[in-house]
């Protein structure tokens, strides 16, 4: 599904973040990505969703090359893909139903769909009861909550989570956890970023270990190990 | 309408309703500045009445000789209508019609009428009052008027002794007009870089939900879209206001203006220009509110 081959980013101050990465992520895989703060994690997932270009070297989705594509491509392709932020990225002045509603919206979804589905994914995520409520009215566990409702609700092949526990409470870093192991199970690729040494120990699936930009480690049932 | 026409609608008229404290200050902006450039306009429009009052005061006269035939005056009247340019009006004065004028004019005093029972006979000479738009104009006239061929016909033409005052009061008049033209540029640049500052900092606001709603896979359209009908929603309202205002000002200021102004209606302009005004605070508010965001918004649609 992705396909990182031989990326260099280097940043107008020359700094180097990312150095000759190459690596393959299979459909339905679950891959952690981990590494410390600034060792290059969130500039390859930005590289993936194309908000960052590399400077060398190709990135491929779905077999369609990354760093190739116009605006209008790039747009197509991030719909295919439901992101989760550390900061939830969700929209303020939108309600819990319509965060959902406008992912359905960007997919030209008719508005019976919207109806039927948006609720559905809601009580399924339990938020259900908090559909009028705005996101400043949300906890941080139920903003991260709706983030994932948003993230699933158009049903993406690729769920890339960023960072999703890193303002939650270990009680809502294992319900979010729960919740991208359960979209691993019913067929879905997961990429998650983090550097929370509990939680990769704890899921036992591939982890690619990047230490100042570049991969020092990638092991099909890895752990934490810096 | 289809159905994604009709969400951005939605999007816009939620928006607009949902940031209430930002939408109040840029209608209250978007009103200020179409209220300047309509106060502008009617400047423009009593400072131009005001020209003209002055420069139709100005004329030349040819004086024919006593015993010129009417028909001989007209000829000429004629020949000037085709040959110079733009002439605004060329009026005869019979030798009767200049003595019944002076009679008016200076009827009551006694010198005058001692004077003229003195000399007995009609002093006054027939003559064409002629007005144009400009200096060269006048003096075009002037030669047309000094050609051999009238030379039996035309006792004197005024043009030198008024030539200095002439170019006196075209000189002013310009001057005049070429400073409010500069006033009025600067004023109307200035009031667009008001409202355009004015919807960055709405836009600016809602940087972080244009983000999202670009990584999310908006397209431009979806994302671009509600903010250009926001803009022209705030210039409608603005719009609605200004207008109201303006009529509340000419009722107001109508009598006021009149009495300093005499002979100018400003009721009477604002209902002649009704549609020109209407014309100018739509263009202004809802034109500029929607290129503003247009333009603002295509700086966050790089993500």
């Amino acid at each position: 599904m992705i396909q990182f081959q031989n990326v260099t980013k280097v940043y107008p101050n020359g700094t180097t973040v990312l150095h000759d990465v190459s690596f393959e992520i299979k459909d339905g895989e679950f891959v952690s990505i981990v590494g410390k703060s600034g060792a290059g994690k969130t500039t390859l997932i930005s590289m993936i969703l194309g908000l960052e270009k590399p400077t060398s070297g190709h990135i491929l989705f779905k077999d369609q090359n990354i760093t190739q594509m116009d605006s209008h491509q790039i747009q197509g392709m991030r719909r295919k893909i439901g992101a989760i932020y550390q900061d939830y990225k969700l929209l303020s002045t939108k309600t819990v139903y319509e965060n959902v509603a406008y992912i359905m919206t960007v997919e030209e979804k008719e508005n019976e769909e919207i109806i039927r589905e948006v609720p559905k994914v809601l009580t399924l995520i339990g938020l259900g009861e908090k559909i009028h409520n705005f996101p400043h009215e949300l906890s941080g566990g139920e903003q991260q909550r709706l983030a994932i409702a948003r993230a699933i609700v158009n049903h993406p092949d690729l769920i890339i989570a960023d960072e999703p526990t890193g303002n939650l409470d270990p009680y809502n870093a294992y319900e979010v956890l729960t919740l991208l192991e359960k979209l691993h199970t019913v067929g879905k690729t997961v990429i998650l970023s983090t550097h929370d040494r509990e939680i990769i120990n704890k899921l036992g699936k591939r982890v690619i270990t990047i230490d100042n930009g570049k991969i020092i480690r990638d092991e099909e049932k890895g752990r934490f190990l810096i | 309408m289809t159905t994604n026409t009709k969400r951005v609608i939605y999007f816009a008229f939620t928006d607009f309703y949902r940031n209430k404290g930002i939408s109040i200050a840029a209608i209250f902006v978007l009103t200020v500045t179409t209220l300047l450039i309509t106060g502008i306009f009617f400047v423009h429009g009593m400072s131009n009445y005001l020209i003209d009052q002055i420069q139709n005061k100005i004329d030349i006269a040819a004086y024919f000789k006593a015993d010129t035939q009417e028909e001989d005056i007209l000829n000429v009247k004629n020949e000037l209508l085709q040959e110079a340019e733009d002439v605004k009006k060329i009026q005869y004065i019979s030798r009767e019609d200049a003595l019944e004028n002076f009679i008016a004019k200076h009827g009551d005093s006694d010198v005058f009428s001692r004077a003229l029972s003195e000399v007995g006979d009609n002093p006054f000479l027939p003559s064409l009052n002629i007005t144009t738009g400009t200096t060269a104009q006048y003096e075009q006239i002037s030669q047309i008027l000094n050609q051999e061929k009238f030379t039996d016909l035309i006792e004197k033409v005024d043009f030198s002794e008024k030539k200095d005052t002439i170019e006196k009061v075209f000189s002013v008049t310009s001057s005049i007009n070429k400073f409010g033209l500069g006033i009025a540029i600067i004023l109307i640049l200035f009031a667009m870089l008001i409202v355009f500052n004015t919807m960055k900092l709405v836009i600016d606001s809602s940087k972080d939900e244009i983000n999202t709603m670009r990584i999310v896979g908006a397209s431009n359209w979806l994302v671009r879209v509600p903010f250009i009908i926001e803009g022209g929603i705030f210039g409608g309202i603005s719009f609605f206001f200004c207008f109201l205002i303006t009529i509340l000002l000419v009722y107001i200021l109508r009598s006021g203006l009149e009495a300093m102004i005499p002979g100018f209606s400003l009721s009477g302009y604002f209902m002649h220009n009704l549609w020109l005004i209407i014309l100018i605070q739509l263009g202004f508010g809802v034109g500029l509110g929607v290129i503003s965001s247009y333009i603002v918004v295509r700086k966050y649609l790089k993500v």
